[in-house]
């Protein structure tokens, strides 16, 4: 399918990127990476009048050491971040997800911003991004400002980030020494998550001191299962304490219904899902 | 550059590397979508949304003014010229049919059904004015469900007055092939009611349809990415009323069909249509949405079926009571797809009694039509289940079951309650050779170990020992089943003057890898070189005669008239090679591409021979200066290919999810001519097989909306989701035909499917499960656990998971050996809670 015609802009900075998005075209997208958008501009379900691709501007781009943190720039694409040692040591959780995303070709293009901001509610990184409590950087007309996971996404397809602004980077503390573990479930390699399942966990002498969890596509936004962590807290990181914890990883879910499965189904395996995330975390 | 060897190993049965391969994986070559002609317009079609409604108006005033359209047709407009779309196969003198125009006129009766055609300068232009066609319809009930339209209620073609378009009978006790099935279920002493059901398919092949019309010569010439340019050709011309000599067709190379192809389409009639009213030359690509929500379907049957048995397990009757959901309109080949089924039920087995009863159902949906194995696949799954149940029944090993039941090889040639001859085939060779490579006594001793110790991963171990007719089809038994045509094919050879060889063949390959084994076999028959040989297909010009490529024809059927093509040159060569060499033709004798004469060491080769006849200097008296042949081959029978599959999955009783932890066939396809190009197709033929048992599912809501309308939705694996194939062949050649060869095309997915769901119920079996319904998802899977527990709260409200259990075994009494060891163990209990 050919999609709409459409005007395009590439600019090389963010100042430009800004501008763009407050020229007066109609419906403006910013193309950060594609993989979700361009299916959408060729299936005709969007018709923008202009695209910003913000892929070519240098700022947005890379990973740094900030101290306490590990900075992200928006565009760095899934490839750069599931390789990068520094998140694999200080935010593993988001490596192993990044890791599962699509396929090598995809994983080259798309961009940890453009998913972010895309925010379908199956897509992987939203969920270990809040697990990590990241704080996310947007730049608009009046400068930057900083909003914490917690805030970012606000519903299906909608965050934080307003119609002229961008996503520029992504500060997350440091987990050095966490346990990490992505526990996605497809039915076949190239599939959305039907549940996924985010845990990165500290484990001092056996114990658990601490734990974060959320979960992928059980609901509308990724969703942290406080329950499940307030529940691990000092508990042995084995079988049956962390399956009695992980048994109220769905409390407070609103998930989907669709071929691939019922709210009920996808409930019960957010349960199953986290004890294999929270295991797999503790001993890795 | 040709290499040209002196040939001392024969080319049958050697693996070669496919000629074809380089530009069909480089695309580097002419598929119908790269064509483009002077002046060519585009067309994009407007779909309806809806299933079925009434056409109220259609406007298309701003369509037309949108920049580059240059007109937009309606079905009003089309009128007559676009007649109605064939169907080829009444199955009874009184079967039903709605008319089928192209482009509907008053009504529309499937979401996807074309109601305009924009023709514009760009396709982007055809796109842009797609949206600004405004049709009003008005609704009419919508009909979804077979099983509810063969009972009446709403129609989906009032006209017609129901919703069955034909009922087709075989009975053994009437054809005079076997006992009366009701006779052998009343004096059962085992019986086995079971009901499965085949959900609809799309075939999805890599490359979309696409057709270029131009029709600015003498001759209209039409390029379509179609399986069936002769049988296309001469539908078109009927269909459109245009004389079948003007008709060019040209099938250019084609990426995929699996019966996708098998079709005449509204699209082929539409750009013909609209190309010969505008006098330019058009072009319509389908895109991959168009393809899974217009392209035909396939399977979407309900077997009811009763097989009847002694206590030692040996069959004495099966009946089949048959729902096909034909869809909104008959296609091509529509009716005929089950009724190609009918023939298979029995199987490898000897049932004394048999009755099959198909009725075809009319609803609003996409017509369904042939799709990898038609009808065959769906009676080898059903008899593969049952058999594995009566195994159950029985108390014994489903290997065991099947030799209690099965054809001894001693037995061949057999007469099977279906009316068919089997010619040759051991199936006592293949499952022992299976059963090895399986390792097959150590998987059933794991199995009992997860299932003592509560493992919460179970293992399953599924068999089927499958055959089917293949070489479709003797033109006589066509005739009496009603079918339209024919089942013959034809070939010729065209020796050229410098030594290379031309081999035409009305079979129209689409990826099968024809060149490469046409090229083997006439190799060795001429005794030239393989790269001296040529191939030529799917033009209707070049090659004016044949039927195409189905039904895994094209070398049972398709490589016999190549066969003998070659053996007529030789013989038109003879007396030229003894006017020649100034010998008597009687004391020549071809080998290696040469008459020798015997005793002597006087020789020409062929090629010489070639060269000599284009000069045509010195000639024998009253013999034209050709070697060209050309054949017709018509088989006497089908032929038989057979196998053992055994797989072995893992369910994961926690999640539901299906790993298939290993997965061994052995085929018997008779002779092979080329091991690799049969090794592909047993592992694409597996996968295509599989997907049906665990992924694949086209899925309509009840207002008749195509839910699974793209790939996000409708699952084709890919090879990260299959295990490692262990595949190995025995060999009993066919009698049917002189190669000893018997069909591969579609056995993989044919024997595959029974296999996949068969070892997942045994996964399952003593927690009390007996079926889950295709494709086991990892939610099926779990819900027939959570049902088996009592837990109802827990099955899908929104997806067709009730219908998991189907739980219409006639007599309790039969089951009691269905509890079987360790029920109620702690795995189900564990998947019921994490």
């Amino acid at each position: 399918m050919i999609p709409v015609a459409f005007d395009y802009t590439a600019p090389s900075s963010v100042a430009d990127a800004i501008s763009a998005l407050g020229s007066d075209s109609e419906e403006i997208k910013v193309l950060a990476g594609g993989q979700s958008l361009i299916p959408v501009l060729r299936l005709r379900l969007a018709a923008p009048t202009l695209l910003v691709d913000i892929g070519r501007i240098p700022e947005l781009r890379g990973i740094t050491d900030e101290g306490d943190a590990v900075v992200i720039g928006a565009m760095t694409t899934h490839a750069e971040v599931a390789d990068s040692d520094l998140v694999k040591e200080h935010a593993g959780v988001l490596a192993k997800a990044t890791e599962t995303v699509a396929d090598p070709q995809v994983r080259h293009r798309g961009t940890l911003g453009g998913s972010l901001v895309h925010a379908d509610p199956a897509g992987d990184l939203p969920a270990p991004i809040l697990a990590l409590d990241a704080e996310l950087v947007i730049a608009g007309a009046d400068g930057e400002r900083t909003v914490p996971a917690a805030n970012f996404f606000h519903d299906m397809f909608a965050t934080a980030v307003g119609d002229r602004e961008i996503l520029t980077k992504v500060r997350i503390p440091k987990h050095t020494g966490w346990g990490a573990h992505y526990e996605k479930f497809t039915r076949v390699a190239q599939q959305w998550s039907i549940v996924a399942v985010a845990a990165t966990v500290k484990v001092d002498g056996g114990s658990i001191s601490a734990a974060k969890v959320a979960l992928t596509n059980m609901g509308a936004t990724p969703i942290r299962a406080t329950g499940v962590e307030q529940a691990l807290l000092g508990r042995a990181a084995a079988g049956d304490t962390v399956k009695q914890a992980a048994s109220s990883a769905a409390e407070g879910t609103n998930p989907p219904t669709d071929t691939n499965g019922d709210a009920s189904y996808r409930r019960h395996l957010a349960n199953v899902l986290t004890r294999r995330a929270v295991l797999a975390a503790a001993a890795s | 550059m040709t290499v040209t060897e002196e040939r001392s190993v024969t080319e049958v049965g050697s693996p070669r590397r496919r000629k074809e391969d380089g530009r069909l994986v480089t695309g580097r070559t002419r598929w119908t979508d790269n064509i483009s002609l002077p002046g060519m317009l585009h067309l994009a079609m407007v779909r309806s949304p809806m299933a079925h409604a009434t056409i109220t108006s259609i406007d298309v005033e701003a369509a037309k003014s949108s920049p580059g359209v240059v007109a937009v047709f309606t079905g009003a407009d089309l009128g007559d010229e676009q007649g109605s779309l064939p169907c080829a196969w009444p199955i009874t003198a009184d079967q039903k049919a709605p008319p089928h125009p192209s482009i509907a006129v008053d009504t529309v009766n499937f979401a996807g059904e074309i109601v305009a055609c924009i023709v514009a300068r760009s396709a982007v232009a055809a796109k842009d004015a797609v949206e600004l066609v405004d049709v009003e319809y008005d609704d009419l009930p919508v009909v979804v469900d077979m099983a509810a339209a063969a009972e009446g209620g709403n129609l989906t073609h009032p006209d017609l007055g129901t919703n069955v378009s034909a009922t087709w009978v075989f009975d053994s006790a009437e054809a005079g092939t076997g006992g009366n099935v009701e006779d052998a279920i009343r004096d059962a002493e085992v019986l086995v009611e079971r009901t499965y059901r085949q959900q609809r398919l799309i075939p999805a092949f890599m490359e979309p349809r696409s057709v270029v019309c131009d029709p600015t010569g003498e001759q209209t010439t039409l390029w379509s990415a179609t399986q069936i340019p002769h049988i296309l050709k001469l539908m078109l011309a009927l269909t459109c009323g245009i004389s079948e000599s003007k008709l060019r067709v040209i099938a250019p190379d084609v990426g995929g069909g699996f019966g996708g192809k098998l079709q005449v389409t509204p699209e082929e009639v539409i750009t013909l249509v609209v190309s010969r009213r505008l006098g330019k030359p058009c072009k319509y690509t389908e895109t991959r949405s168009e393809s899974l929500l217009a392209g035909h379907h396939g399977r979407d049957q309900i077997q009811k079926l009763t097989l009847s048995a002694t206590r030692e397990g040996i069959v004495t009757g099966l009946k089949v009571d048959l729902l096909a959901d034909m869809g909104a309109y008959l296609g091509l080949v529509t009716p005929g797809v089950p009724i190609l089924g009918a023939f298979m039920y029995n199987a490898i087995y000897k049932f004394p009694a048999y009755r099959f009863e198909c009725r075809n159902i009319f609803t609003n949906k996409n017509w369904t039509d042939a799709y990898r194995g038609a009808g065959r696949p769906e009676a080898t799954f059903a008899i593969e289940r049952l058999m594995d149940e009566l195994a159950v029944e029985i108390g014994v090993d489903p290997l065991e079951i099947r030799e209690r039941n099965w054809i001894k090889h001693e037995e061949f040639p057999f007469s099977t309650v279906a009316g068919l001859e089997y010619d040759t085939g051991n199936y006592e060779a293949a499952t022992a050779r299976a059963k090895e490579l399986f390792g097959y006594d150590a998987l059933r001793a794991e199995q009992r170990e997860r299932r003592e110790s509560g493992d919460p991963v179970q293992l399953g171990i599924g068999v089927s020992t499958f055959t089917e007719m293949c070489g479709l089809a003797p033109s006589r038994v066509l005739g009496a089943l009603s079918y339209g045509a024919g089942g013959w094919e034809h070939a010729s050879i065209r020796m050229l003057p410098s030594g290379k060889v031309e081999v035409i063949t009305g079979s129209s390959g689409h990826g099968q890898g024809h060149e490469t084994a046409w090229s083997q076999i006439v190799a060795d028959r001429l005794g030239v070189a393989f790269d001296d040989v040529e191939v030529l297909h799917g033009d209707t010009q070049i090659s004016a005669r044949g039927l195409d490529t189905y039904g895994s024809r094209s070398l049972t059927v398709g490589g016999m008239a190549v066969v003998a093509a070659a053996d007529k040159v030789i013989e038109k060569a003879r007396p030229i090679a003894a006017h020649l060499l100034e010998a008597n033709a009687d004391d020549l004798e071809f080998t290696g591409g040469k008459f020798n004469v015997r005793g002597t060491d006087s020789s020409i080769g062929i090629g010489d021979l070639a060269l000599a006849v284009f000069a045509a200097h010195n000639m024998p008296d009253g013999v034209e200066p050709s070697l060209d042949a050309e054949a017709t081959f018509d088989p006497e029978n089908f032929s038989f290919p057979h196998g053992t599959h055994l797989c072995a999955v893992e369910v994961d009783t926690e999640t539901g999810e299906t790993k298939i932890r290993s997965y061994v066939c052995v085929d018997d396809i008779g002779k092979v001519v080329n091991p690799l190009i049969v090794e592909g197709q047993v592992h694409g033929g597996l996968v295509q097989g599989i997907a049906q048992a665990l992924w694949e599912e086209a899925v309509y809501d009840d207002s008749g909306t195509l839910v699974t309308g793209s790939f996000v939705d409708y699952l084709v694996p890919s090879a990260a989701d299959l295990p490692h194939f262990t595949t190995d062949r025995t060999e009993s050649p066919s009698s049917t035909n002189a190669l000893g060869v018997k069909g591969v095309g579609e056995a993989g997915t044919i024997a595959s499917t029974p296999a996949v769901v068969n070892a997942v119920v045994d996964a399952l079996r003593h927690l009390g499960i007996r079926d889950i319904e295709m494709p086991c998802s990892p939610h099926r899977v779990w819900s027939a656990l959570q049902h088996r527990d009592g837990d109802g709260s827990s099955s899908g409200a929104d997806t067709p998971t009730e219908k998991t259990f189907v739980d219409d075994d006639a007599d309790p009494s039969h089951n009691a050996q269905l509890s079987g060891e360790g029920s109620g163990s702690g795995a189900a209990e564990q998947g019921g809670l994490a």
